[in-house]
């Protein structure tokens, strides 16, 4: 870890639920992983984050939602971050996403999809696989 | 290239050359080296104070302020990284949300990354960009700080220290630390119980204080209301006038320039003189000779340095 920098992760929380205990936990636990997280607080628009990603240069973006609208609101962040050209951010979601969305949002660019009680030592060796070396 | 679209005003490109900066990759030297000649007018403004006075949520109003006067602003927000991972949290922007689709805005997360001092150690150079960029105001938010977290000081116009009531006695604690630097003293929370008390001890210790011409004037603040904002934001541009007018500019300038250049031949030279390539081994062996007590530091430190 010494010349490594830290990776840098956007937690965001879009839509409209008020439940952002679970972000947290995550947004903790990636930096007791080493990592250095921005966390931007609830019902973020998904402009809003497109744009905390974009000034904040992060490699990856983590998108919580139990609200049951993340099918357009995930997809609404990977479209804009590909329209910025920022499409080599990893996007990873969480939060309750039922088994059947998660083909959609794949094709739609949300790379990982973690449901409740997936171990944050699990999310965050999927970061550290699938993320983009900032060069 | 990316000074090219750095230079055209593209916020991507100065997102992109902040990272270089501060992960101190290749080429961020040369990249630095021609931002300095397009720096030097933006108004560096310092926000400190102990945490939980409303240090993020003031840089927020104070931003929308200056912004309703016409003016672009960038913001850096120091926070610490936690000394046994290595990581952070970064959650300032949680009290900056009106600002966030703003484009004459700008705003930026940093960790300390074992930085001591209430800045990283990339934060000057963070600041030189935005400079460069071209934003008439810069808001530094540092961490939370208490003593002796006072480098902004070097880097800021102006410093701002923030307090809030109910923080007891410790104006009497902090007297010698962070409140010797502020050029502008912000009691928020000035709706709450206490607020008076402390609005008035810290107006005693400036009438005591001042040796210098520019007198610290203590400013009421709820920044949650915005009330008292518009009368801050208007001493903060009254004591940038006094700094020019008092001849500190210059002394500023200068001052932050020795700095600077200290800092980067000291990294220069320690690079040089402590390469494990040197001398086969060179370090290596006078290390152990110091600690089997064979040599003493000072003997090696003077053949490290032939």
């Amino acid at each position: 870890m010494d010349h490594k920098k830290p990776i840098k992760v956007l937690i965001a929380k879009p839509g409209l639920d008020g439940h952002d205990r679970g972000a947290k936990v995550v947004a903790l636990g990636l930096r007791d992983q080493g990592m250095e997280v921005i966390y931007t607080g609830l019902r973020q628009t998904p402009e809003k984050i497109v744009q905390a990603a974009m000034q904040e240069d992060v490699q990856v973006v983590g998108l919580s939602c139990l609200s049951g609208a993340h099918k357009h609101l995930f997809s609404e962040v990977a479209r804009l971050l590909k329209e910025r050209g920022m499409d080599d951010v990893l996007i990873i979601a969480g939060g309750i996403i039922p088994e059947k969305d998660i083909p959609l949002l794949k094709e739609k660019g949300v790379s990982g999809v973690f449901g409740p009680g997936t171990s944050i030592k699990k999310i965050a060796q999927y970061i550290r696989e699938n993320v983009k070396e900032q060069v | 290239m990316l000074l090219e679209r750095f230079f055209s005003g593209d916020q991507r490109a100065l997102s992109r050359v902040i990272t270089l900066i501060e992960n101190e990759y290749a080429g961020s030297m040369e990249i630095m080296a021609s931002l300095h000649r397009r720096s030097g007018s933006a108004h560096i403004v310092g926000v400190t104070g102990p945490p939980g006075v409303g240090k993020s949520t003031l840089v927020d109003r104070l931003a929308r302020r200056f912004r309703s006067a016409g003016k672009t602003v960038g913001v850096l927000a120091v926070d610490p990284s936690s000394p046994f991972s290595g990581g952070a949290v970064l959650g300032d922007r949680v009290r900056m949300q009106e600002l966030a689709l703003d484009p004459g805005v700008y705003i930026r997360s940093m960790a300390t990354r074992g930085h001591l001092g209430g800045l990283a150690r990339a934060s000057a150079s963070v600041i030189k960009a935005m400079d460069a960029f071209g934003f008439s105001v810069i808001l530094v938010e540092t961490v939370g700080a208490g003593q002796s977290e006072v480098d902004i000081m070097k880097f800021a116009h102006t410093t701002v220290v923030v307090l809030a009531p109910g923080l007891g006695d410790e104006i009497q604690a902090i007297k010698a630390g962070i409140l010797e630097i502020g050029n502008i003293f912000a009691v928020n929370k000035a709706d709450r119980e206490g607020a008076e008390k402390t609005a008035a001890d810290l107006e005693m210790m400036v009438e005591m204080g001042t040796k210098s011409s520019w007198k610290q004037p203590v400013i009421r603040t709820v920044a949650r209301d915005n009330r008292g904002v518009a009368e801050l934001a208007g001493a903060i541009e009254e004591h940038r006038r006094a700094f020019g007018e008092l001849g500190l500019l210059e002394e500023f300038e200068r001052k932050k320039a020795l700095l600077e250049l200290k800092q980067i031949v000291t990294d220069r030279v320690l690079g040089r003189l402590f390469s494990p390539e040197r001398g086969n081994g060179l370090v290596e062996r006078l290390v152990h000779q110091i600690a089997d007590r064979s040599t003493d530091p000072y003997a090696a430190a003077e053949q490290l340095l032939k």
